[in-house]
């Protein structure tokens, strides 16, 4: 029985299709969509089997794994069982060995150019590669065979999409981003280590839903969660503006809740949606617990100098040292503010680039 | 050919070889070989760490207070319990005292982990080594809520619920896309439970991955996110504000209460779930008690949960700390990690390399230098690997030896140590599951006890919390809201020179850092962490480690299915990114790299 879709299993297991269209709507709001979009969300569900996804994993933690099972909407247990068909997954699974390499080989011929290929970790180049190996040999190559007939490609969290842990200087293992060893597939990169739980499945859902990949951002990322600064949404930041610091851990500005950027807080240099959607079910995100945030989704942020560094290139805005002159100049201000962040975000492209010029991809 | 190992096993590697690779529902890469005779029972084990990253290295010449952070990303499933050890190293090192609150909350983030940890690796990770999920399709719903309500008070437990799960599970199987379940061993006779067990563990496999992600929200709270919450040398980075200005960015009142709720949902999942399931799913397998390996004579322990903060003498260590060999439960040595002469880890069988392979070396003085070679026996290539030479180099895992003897780590090596000491809150629950089950005390050494333990230490970890948050809250009712001390925060106030070790028990076990600090920089970083201790190869004596023991004698009913092997790898949680990313100070020297 092959062939069955999303909607025809829910229906099967006596969810009406009025909550079924509710699903979407509330999909679609989670997601930050127009109404209309449900519409475009149900017809797909009604009309699509599930969609194969095989998760590898390379050199990595598995905290990617541990976030995508953290989402509270969509359930993961919704999604494996109802929205993707999770074919291949190492954490998961129950075969192993000869049956899970199994089944690697059918999807390859039964799926060809229809499953998406989703990838923790990276592959080390070093040492012919066999620094991680998996079924007796390397796993780049393990990648890269599935790879060749993938419909797309999801680079989960820092280590696929960057390198991150591993790639620190001086890398020992040379691991390396997915997209340094497969080049001619889409590559969707959800970095964060690890990403948020519904940021990953939000990226799923909208796959499966649309048919398409949704709109990414010069570096590869989905616009939709990461075209902002954790800075530009974060609920301290009127504390930034007002000069209200965190001087030291614990001490009276800490316990009010004043910005962290003295503390080496990254939020300024870091984009990512933790201060608009928070983490595991909106409970909090680093800064609301009294931490700066590390950065941990942008490339190359282990070798940033250290966490508790103070970013030197961030200008500070609207100091309220007068009150009254700030109330007389707010549109100027705010119209400041707006043009020299734009600066800011165009320097640390310029800035990035030239980095990554500066080492040619391997 | 017969070898017997020094530590008092047999090893014949000349019946059918079965490769295992990958090992599954673990966390990491893993091969496992072993070799059957003509009854299938398996004689000789091989296990191999097949990764390797190197964070050491990467962390020498960085500020030790970054530390946490790296090592933290050495394991996102123990999400934690390697930045709680390097912090502890690391004021260990620099002699930072930590308030009383702080470590109240570290204690929290622990027990949380160690709570979250054991119901995932039970349902998540093991439980499909127990229940036969297609057999749940042929179960009574009417007999499987009378089973569920039978062992349990917890409410989700009428017919109609378990025929709903039923219902959703055969629309699922039926649409032929199986997902993870696909190429499972469904129907090997290696499963004993009746299909009612089967569906009522389904049904908890679905509540658990639901219920799991509330556990962690106390790692939210307290540190921002999971996995890999944020850590602070000298304490906690979360401040505490009960009634003052700006208290909604603190922990407050309301932070407090969440976690309080969540606690008690801990406390009620794993004792109306978790534990009746294991009990169940038990006694029927209480015959099959293979898997015991080394845990029945070599146990080790570090100790963790500190009752007070500064305190890690075996009196405050609420987990207990202790090593027990030659299988002697009346005697249960001291372990001290900055001794020398007691932890020492060896490479002869690892691909790393040594000056003189047929000694050991002391984390503090270790070296590491990868070096992939094979052994002339290995059949395949260097990259095509078919079947290892375990007479050679064969594992990216290094052995550790205490005293000279392969140890097991773990739940079940932490409640033996408590056990031999006499210690109530942990002889008393494994004396009552014996019981229950009418099982002896040697029964405990298997497979089965290690999954056993594990459960019983959820319960405890739940309890705990509950024990933990109290404390909390009666501390700062007392006055005390202090949660970093920040004397020694400016590395300008360190001395040139320092070096110290921190420690854990993680949930797969004993784990340890060592660090080395100079001029303000890391100058030496070491990990031996629970799946070094038990993934072990081989050591210089040929003294086999846990994994390899504890698969030796079991039978395979069916030698195409690695069903056994997994059921016993399981029951230890293997962590391989924990346990192969090993380097010392020379680490960088002998390391290939190329630039395409």
């Amino acid at each position: 029985m092959a062939g069955q879709t999303f909607y025809d299993i829910i229906r099967r297991q006596g969810i009406t299709r009025r909550s079924f269209l509710k699903f979407c709507s509330l999909t679609a709001a989670s997601l930050g969509f127009e109404p209309a979009v449900a519409n475009t969300m149900a017809k797909a569900l009604e009309t699509r089997e599930r969609v194969p996804v095989i998760w590898m994993h390379g050199l990595e933690c598995t905290c990617c794994s541990e976030s995508f099972i953290r989402s509270a909407h969509p359930l993961v247990k919704d999604v494996v069982l109802s929205m993707i068909s999770l074919d291949y997954d190492d954490v998961l699974m129950a075969a192993a060995g000869h049956q899970a390499e199994a089944i690697l080989e059918e999807t390859k011929q039964q799926y060809k150019g229809k499953y998406i290929l989703a990838v923790e970790g990276n592959p080390p180049l070093n040492e012919g590669g066999m620094f991680c190996i998996d079924g007796g040999r390397p796993f780049v190559e393990k990648l890269q065979y599935m790879a060749e007939d993938a419909m797309a490609i999801i680079a989960w969290g820092s280590c696929a999409s960057w390198g991150c842990v591993q790639a620190a200087k001086p890398n020992p293992t040379q691991a390396t981003p997915i997209d340094k060893v497969i080049r001619d597939k889409p590559i969707i990169k959800v970095p964060g280590c690890p990403p948020i739980a519904e940021v990953m499945t939000g990226v799923v859902t909208y796959v499966t839903t649309f048919g398409k990949l949704p709109e990414l951002d010069r570096q590869g990322r989905p616009k939709m969660f990461y075209s902002q600064r954790v800075h530009d949404k974060c609920y301290r930041r009127a504390h930034f503006d007002a000069g209200q610091f965190v001087e030291s851990w614990d001490d009276e500005g800490a316990r009010k809740g004043y910005c962290l950027y003295k503390m080496g807080c990254k939020g300024p240099t870091t984009y990512n949606a933790c201060a608009t959607m928070r983490w595991n079910g909106g409970v909090s995100f680093p800064i609301q617990s009294g931490h700066g945030c590390i950065g941990c989704s942008e490339d190359g942020f282990w070798d940033n100098g250290s966490f508790y560094d103070r970013l030197t290139s961030v200008q500070q805005f609207g100091i309220e040292a007068n009150a009254d002159k700030v109330g007389l100049t707010a549109a100027a201000v705010v119209g400041g503010a707006i043009a020299a962040h734009a600066a800011i975000t165009a320097v640390k492209r310029v800035t990035r680039k030239n980095h990554s010029a500066d080492h040619p991809n391997p | 050919m017969t070898i017997q190992t020094p530590n008092g096993f047999a090893l014949d590697n000349s019946g059918k070889r079965i490769v295992v690779d990958p090992v599954t529902r673990i966390e990491g890469h893993l091969r496992i070989e072993v070799n059957v005779d003509q009854d299938n029972i398996i004689r000789n084990a091989v296990s191999t760490g097949t990764m390797w990253r190197g964070i050491e290295v990467i962390l020498k010449n960085r500020d030790p207070r970054d530390a946490w952070a790296f090592t933290e990303r050495i394991c996102g499933v123990c999400t934690g319990m390697h930045a709680v050890t390097s912090v502890r190293a690391v004021e260990n090192a620099l002699g930072i005292h930590i308030p009383e609150n702080a470590n109240t909350i570290r204690n929290l983030m622990e027990l949380a982990q160690q709570a979250h940890d054991h119901i995932v690796h039970f349902y998540h990770l093991h439980a499909l080594d127990w229940v036969d999920v297609v057999s749940a399709l042929s179960a009574d719903p009417k007999a499987t809520s009378a089973l569920a309500q039978s062992i349990s008070k917890w409410p989700l437990s009428s017919p109609g619920y378990f025929k709903d799960i039923q219902a959703r599970l055969r629309k699922f199987i039926e649409s032929g896309q199986l997902g993870p379940f696909k190429n499972g061993y469904w129907g090997n006779a290696s499963y004993k439970l009746p299909p009612e067990a089967n569906l009522m563990a389904v049904a908890h496999y679905l509540e658990a991955l639901d219920f799991q992600k509330e556990i962690v929200k106390i790692h939210t709270i307290f540190g921002g996110k999971n996995p890999h919450p944020n850590w602070l040398v000298g304490g906690v980075p979360c401040p505490i504000n009960m009634d003052a200005t700006g208290a909604g960015g603190a922990i407050n009142m309301e932070r407090l209460n969440q976690v309080s709720s969540i606690i008690d949902q801990v406390i009620a999942f794993t004792d109306q779930v978790y534990l009746p399931d294991l009990m169940a799913i038990a006694s029927f397998y209480k015959g099959w008690l293979h898997g015991g390996g080394i845990s029945g004579t070599s146990v080790l322990a570090y100790g963790d949960i500190p009752e007070h903060a500064n305190d890690y003498s075996d009196a405050s260590l609420k987990l207990p700390r202790g090593a027990i060999i030659n299988g002697n439960l009346a005697e249960v040595h001291p372990v001290d990690l900055a001794d020398p002469e007691q932890i020492q880890e060896f490479v002869v069988h690892s691909w790393y390399k040594y000056p003189d392979e047929t000694r050991g070396l002391h984390p503090w003085d270790g070296i590491t230098e990868p070096a992939y070679e094979l052994g002339a026996g290995t059949k395949g290539t260097k990259t095509r690997i078919e079947e290892l030479d375990e007479s050679a180099k064969y594992s990216w895992i290094k052995a550790p030896r205490w005293r000279g003897h392969a140890m097991e780590v773990g739940p079940l090596a932490r409640w033996v140590v408590g056990y031999a000491q006499g210690k109530p809150e942990f002889k008393e629950p494994v004396d009552k599951v014996l019981t229950d089950l009418g099982l002896p005390i040697d029964a405990l050494f298997s497979t089965l006890g290690r999954t056993a333990a594990r459960g019983l230490e959820s319960s405890w970890a739940a309890h705990q919390m509950r024990y933990f948050q109290d404390k909390l809250i009666r501390n700062i009712k007392a006055g005390d809201s202090a949660t970093a001390n920040t004397e020694k925060w400016e590395p300008s106030s360190w001395p040139a020179e320092v070096k110290g070790v921190g420690f854990s028990e993680a949930p797969r076990g004993a784990l340890a850092h060592w660090v080395k600090i100079k001029n303000t920089k890391i100058d030496n970083y070491q990990c031996v962490v629970p799946t070094t201790w038990n993934g072990s190869p081989r050591d210089p004596q040929g003294n086999i480690g846990a994994f390899e023991a504890a698969l030796l004698g079991t039978p395979m009913s069916d030698p195409g299915q690695p069903l056994e092997i997994l059921r016993t790898i399981h029951s230890f949680d293997p962590c391989l990114a924990c346990s192969t990313h090993v380097i010392g100070p020379d680490g960088g020297a002998g390391v290939e790299v190329t630039v395409c």
